[in-house]
């Protein structure tokens, strides 16, 4: 099996000039696709039966949870690169990642709370996805104070390699243990987000939103990625001649 | 000197040297009691309301008491150069950790679940939630440890360890307070609990066959 | 369009806007704050290495 393009991807000149060509292109498609799905779900899209126009806070919260999950599953398999390839290339992913998922989760458990309160007539409740949500909070904030605890690049890209998988391990086990335990102190009322069927008008706009969530996840990921690998090389001959190149300051001669 | 011995000599250290520290050793004992009094001072002493969250005081005492003293595992080794020379040596650092954890267990979980049961009656415990309060705590606290190895194995070379500690470890305790404290809960009501314990012995047999691994590699990396 | 009806959402208008708008804050944030970041990296990196030319 050819290998070559995966070496390649790990070497940060290589990486670097990659994503500055695709950013741009990535950038433009995921406005588009969050203008369109959200326009879809916020104008076209048909009032629910018994949320009225409450439900319409799915189209930014859904994908935002959707999104706080994924991005730590992004962060473990780089953490594996990381762990198994030291790859620099997936550390500057990894540590690029972290904020954009602890934002993901933030909206997820805002937009989640002021859903539910017209819903139950509360602020916030201990529901299984919000008490989920919340606790993948603390595991991103965790590792965001891990990453600027520790001084030195490659033994915090290790250590934040360690601590996603010990936490991707654990994230299916917190979920299972909160579910089980929101159903152990069932209140009256069933809180569960996701209704049995979603109609297809609504469907559309929710995955086209999703999409441009996950499109500027990209895009922002490998923006971030580029800042962290500048300052990872910014010693080595090529951070520098193109930094020099692309530098709009006039420069005393 | 084979694994076994060097396992076997690994943990007769680490207790040994416990025992000369008495007071930490009361540490978590202390605090231990300290929470589960604090709360029917903070509540009121009426038996029926201690009754009804008596499992979950307990297990959030139990949970705290070991959180306190966790950093003690390794640090005091990474400070005199113990650490170093342990992961220098030909065995494997997974299986020298892991006799640390199980020293450390044996001086911080085992006392706190010989004091479970009093701290049980005080705070109007059902008696017949008791045995599985005892199994819980048996297969909880090691679990506690050996989770709480890898955050102080990732955390041992930082200087402010402990509150960045209770961070990463918070998250990770949530799933064993869960089945633990509901167990409990369901037992003082007459409930089987053979699911929530089940998950826990699963647990815990997951945490010993994968944490060694993640405690030595996060010692390395600690101490590159 | 009828806008009254749109921006009153059914009267969930408080729990709506207010969620779009921080969404839309939050994004627009994490993608400034790179760029930003990016710019100012650039323009020091290139100082340094052509004063250290000159």
């Amino acid at each position: 099996m050819n290998l070559v393009w995966f070496h390649k991807l790990g070497s940060p000149k290589y990486f670097h000039a990659l994503a500055l060509r695709l950013t741009p292109w990535l950038g433009a498609l995921s406005f588009a696709l969050l203008a369109t799905g959200l326009y879809w779900g916020l104008v076209i899209a048909p009032p629910d039966y018994q949320q009225g126009e409450s439900y319409r806070i799915i189209f930014v919260h859904v994908p935002s949870a959707w999104m706080s999950m994924f991005t730590w599953m992004f962060m473990a398999v780089c953490g594996l690169l990381v762990l198994v390839w030291r790859m620099k290339v997936a550390a500057s992913l990894m540590r690029a990642a972290a904020p954009l998922g602890a934002s993901f989760t933030f909206l997820a458990l805002v937009t989640g709370s002021l859903w539910g309160k017209p819903m139950w007539g509360a602020y916030w409740v201990w529901d299984a996805r919000l008490t989920s949500e919340l606790i993948l909070l603390f595991l991103y904030l965790g590792f965001i104070a891990l990453q600027s605890a520790i001084e030195q690049r490659e033994a915090a890209g290790r250590a934040g390699a360690v601590l996603a998988l010990v936490g991707v391990i654990n994230i299916p086990i917190i979920h299972y243990s909160v579910e089980w335990w929101n159903t152990l102190h069932q209140g009256a009322t069933i809180t569960k987000f996701d209704s049995p069927s979603m109609p297809v008008e609504m469907l559309l706009p929710l995955l086209v939103s999703a999409a441009g969530f996950m499109t500027y996840f990209a895009t922002v990921v490998l923006k971030r990625a580029r800042c962290d690998i500048l300052e990872a090389e910014a010693a080595s001959g090529w951070v520098r001649e193109w930094a020099t190149r692309t530098a709009t300051e006039p420069r005393n001669p | 000197m084979r694994l076994g011995q060097a396992f076997c000599a690994m943990l007769g250290r680490d207790i040994r040297l416990a025992i000369r520290q008495r007071g930490e050793l009361a540490q978590p004992l202390v605090f231990f009691a300290a929470v589960a009094t604090l709360f029917p001072l903070a509540l009121g002493p009426e038996p029926a309301l201690l009754e009804r969250i008596a499992p979950g005081i307990i297990w959030v005492a139990a949970l705290l008491a070991a959180l306190l003293p966790m950093d003690r595992m390794f640090r005091p080794d990474y400070e005199d150069g113990t650490l170093e020379q342990m992961l220098l040596s030909p065995h494997p650092a997974s299986v020298l950790a892991l006799a640390k954890v199980v020293a450390h267990w044996l001086t911080t979980g085992v006392p706190v679940i010989l004091l479970a049961p009093l701290i049980a009656l005080f705070l109007q415990l059902p008696m017949e939630a008791l045995p599985v309060l005892l199994a819980t705590l048996a297969l909880g606290t090691p679990l506690l440890s050996l989770i709480g190895a890898i955050g102080v194995a990732l955390t041992v070379s930082l200087r402010a360890g402990g509150p960045l500690l209770a961070l990463l470890l918070l998250p990770l305790y949530v799933p064993v307070l869960i089945f633990a404290a509901g167990a409990v809960e369901r037992a003082a009501a007459g409930f089987p609990v053979a699911g929530p314990i089940y998950l826990l012995a699963a647990m815990l047999v997951l945490a010993l066959t994968l944490a060694p691994m993640a405690i030595a590699a996060s010692l390395r990396i600690s101490l590159s | 369009m009828d806008w009254q009806s749109f921006l009153a959402m059914g009267g969930y208008a408080a729990f709506v806007w207010p969620s779009y708008a921080l969404v839309l804050i939050v994004l627009i944030a994490n993608a400034v704050i790179p760029h930003r970041r990016e710019r100012a990296l650039r323009e020091r990196i290139a100082r340094r290495a052509t004063g250290n030319r000159s």
